[in-house]
């Protein structure tokens, strides 16, 4: 059974923490990253089998961040995890860091892929699922996809191998805020009906709400139970979810945050006020 | 020049299965191209040690970086035209800036692609491969060094582009000498009077331009890169320091392969009277390989047609 009380209060840190990296900055992928805190702490105080003191080990749950700009997030939940301490999160994109912009899976403990161009790390995740079968790996295979990054061809070509291949130990969720950085998603170029184009790759299916930790846990569990099928779960989301200076703003992909404003927006965060 | 009775591929193919029995980590992914590369036979042997993702290169390279990722080391194959153009980004970012262990197999480099033609023909992979950091460029001259080489291939640890012959390949190299090394050249004849450096099929081409050569009393050092990169720059400046006058050989575009990484070790480190032998900045067209030798000057009269040329450039010094 899960600790729903712990999960959501990790990931309400995960979004302070994120802001905080971020604002501190003053620049940065803010966006895309506060979508996707709570599935993160769904993942990693929930679902994952993962141990920060080995973060090697062979079996472990593997986790690709395909939508690679993400990285700050998934640095704050690899940070509470115990993978390396809270503080290198302020070390985020200055010289020398092992925290990138985008995932590095040659510099920070934890991450499993290298990602940034979008589609990629998807692939990557698929081949995972696939040696983990040839090996026959117990561990889950886990990949986050951005909505954006679903317009990348790649994403297809391995979303039909998967489902052609029957890759029941992949999981993959798609955050789906609807924004991109040229607009709204559905004005770009439209992925609609998303749930319908994985069907139609074999996959199995869920929508939930991105943002309510049970509703991610109980779909994983779920997903799990699919045999013969890899799964997916869309992630009704919110970009910019829980700062007041970026939530539902179609500008926050990569935007800037003037002086303190990220010290407001944690405060509204621990108050409870967002 | 005696040609081998059989396919380079078929070779890879062996080695392929000959070393996959002691080592679990090697795995295949094709594109759709199995067939082409002869690894039918592995999927034969080992299908649960295949995938075939289909036509679709850019996530091909992807499932064998993931596939590295977890311990395997994969050897994914397509094209030369598909492995560095299509999907360059791939090899560059999934593979190459992660350091892991891709075998990236081009089949049919330069005018080897013959009948499939200009669409197949990348003149230009080698330097896509040479310019991406950590990429090791291989390319196997025969049989005999391709099995020499494979446990250095499986050895070495990040990526490694391995472009290859599929058909016959001309013999050079006549039994193995123990002493391969990656990113080592191999002295194939020594001379005095100009230094001849070669890869893949220029090899032959170039000993043969030796032969021309010394029938005119001109003394030609032969070099066999199989490793563009890293060069052997060693070897290249130790015989340029002798000779004074180099040519180099490639089956493929003159512009950021072979010659031109010659040309910018000898430029920065011993100033060297040069001239390369490949493609010319061109498109590749459909034909059989004789036809595309003369065709692109890939031939032994005209690497001894830039020997003469160095050569007179020497004297007028």
């Amino acid at each position: 059974m899960y600790n729903i009380a712990v999960i959501e209060d990790n990931a309400n840190k995960i979004r302070e923490l994120t802001i905080e990296a971020i604002g501190r900055l003053g620049v940065g992928h803010i966006g895309g990253a506060l979508s996707i805190c709570d599935v993160l702490s769904a993942l990693y105080f929930g679902v994952m089998n993962v141990d920060p003191k080995n973060p090697s080990k062979p079996d472990r749950d593997r986790l690709v961040l395909s939508k690679g700009h993400g990285g700050p997030a998934l640095y704050a939940a690899l940070a509470l995890k115990g993978f390396f301490p809270c503080e290198d999160l302020r070390t985020l994109n200055q010289p020398g860091t092992h925290l990138p912009s985008h995932c590095d899976m040659r510099l920070t403990p934890g991450i499993d892929m290298t990602t940034g161009s979008l589609g990629q790390g998807f692939s990557a995740a698929v081949g995972m699922a696939v040696a983990a079968k040839m090996d026959r790996n117990p561990c889950w295979v886990y990949a986050i996809l951005g909505d954006g990054e679903s317009q990348e061809g790649q994403v297809w070509e391995a979303a039909m191998l998967s489902g052609s291949r029957r890759l029941d130990n992949l999981i993959a969720f798609v955050d789906y805020n609807k924004m991109q950085i040229d607009g709204y998603t559905e004005e770009i170029n439209g992925l609609e009906p998303l749930d319908r184009k994985w069907e139609a790759f074999n996959w199995h299916v869920q929508t939930v709400n991105g943002h309510e930790v049970k509703e991610i846990l109980y779909a994983v569990d779920k997903a799990k139970k699919v045999k013969g099928r890899p799964s997916v779960i869309i992630l009704d989301t919110i970009k910019g979810k829980g700062a007041f200076f970026c939530e539902n703003l179609l500008t926050s992909h990569n935007m800037n945050i003037d002086g303190d404003m990220w010290k407001k927006a944690v405060s509204m965060l621990e108050r409870g006020e967002i | 020049m005696v040609v081998e009775d059989r396919w380079l591929r078929d070779t890879y193919v062996d080695l392929l299965l000959e070393y996959a029995a002691k080592d679990e980590r090697i795995v295949l992914v094709e594109a759709d191209l199995a067939r082409a590369a002869g690894t039918l036979r592995f999927r034969e042997q080992y299908p649960e040690r295949m995938v075939d993702v289909g036509v679709a290169e850019a996530n091909m390279v992807g499932v064998a970086a993931g596939m590295a990722a977890m311990g395997k080391i994969p050897f994914a194959h397509t094209f030369t035209p598909f492995m560095s153009r299509r999907a360059c980004d791939q090899v560059t970012l999934s593979v190459a800036y992660t350091g892991l262990n891709v075998r990236l197999v081009g089949s049919d480099p330069g005018i080897t692609a013959e009948l499939n033609g200009g669409t197949h023909m990348s003149m230009e992979d080698v330097a896509i491969m040479r310019s991406i950091p950590g990429m090791v460029v291989f390319e196997p001259t025969d049989s005999t060094q391709l099995r020499e080489a494979f446990p250095h291939l499986l050895k070495y640890q990040g990526p490694i582009y391995i472009r290859l012959l599929r058909r016959n390949a001309a013999k050079v190299f006549r039994e193995c000498t123990g002493d391969f090394q990656l990113g080592k050249g191999v002295l194939l004849r020594e001379g005095k009077d100009i230094t001849l450096v070669a890869s893949g099929i220029m090899t032959a081409e170039t000993l043969d331009a030796a032969d021309l050569l010394e029938k005119e009393g001109i003394s030609a050092e032969v070099i066999n890169i199989h490793t563009v990169k890293p060069l052997d720059e060693e070897l290249i400046l130790r015989s340029a320091r002798k000779t004074c006058a180099v040519v180099t050989a490639e089956n493929g575009s003159i512009l950021n392969g072979l010659g031109s990484a010659v040309a910018e070790c000898l430029s920065e480190k011993e100033p060297t009277i040069l001239k390369r032998v490949g493609v010319q900045d061109s498109f590749g067209e459909v034909g059989l390989t004789d036809y595309l030798k003369e065709r692109f000057g890939l031939t032994a009269s005209a690497v001894a047609d830039a020997a003469r040329e160095c050569i007179m450039r020497k004297a007028r010094k």
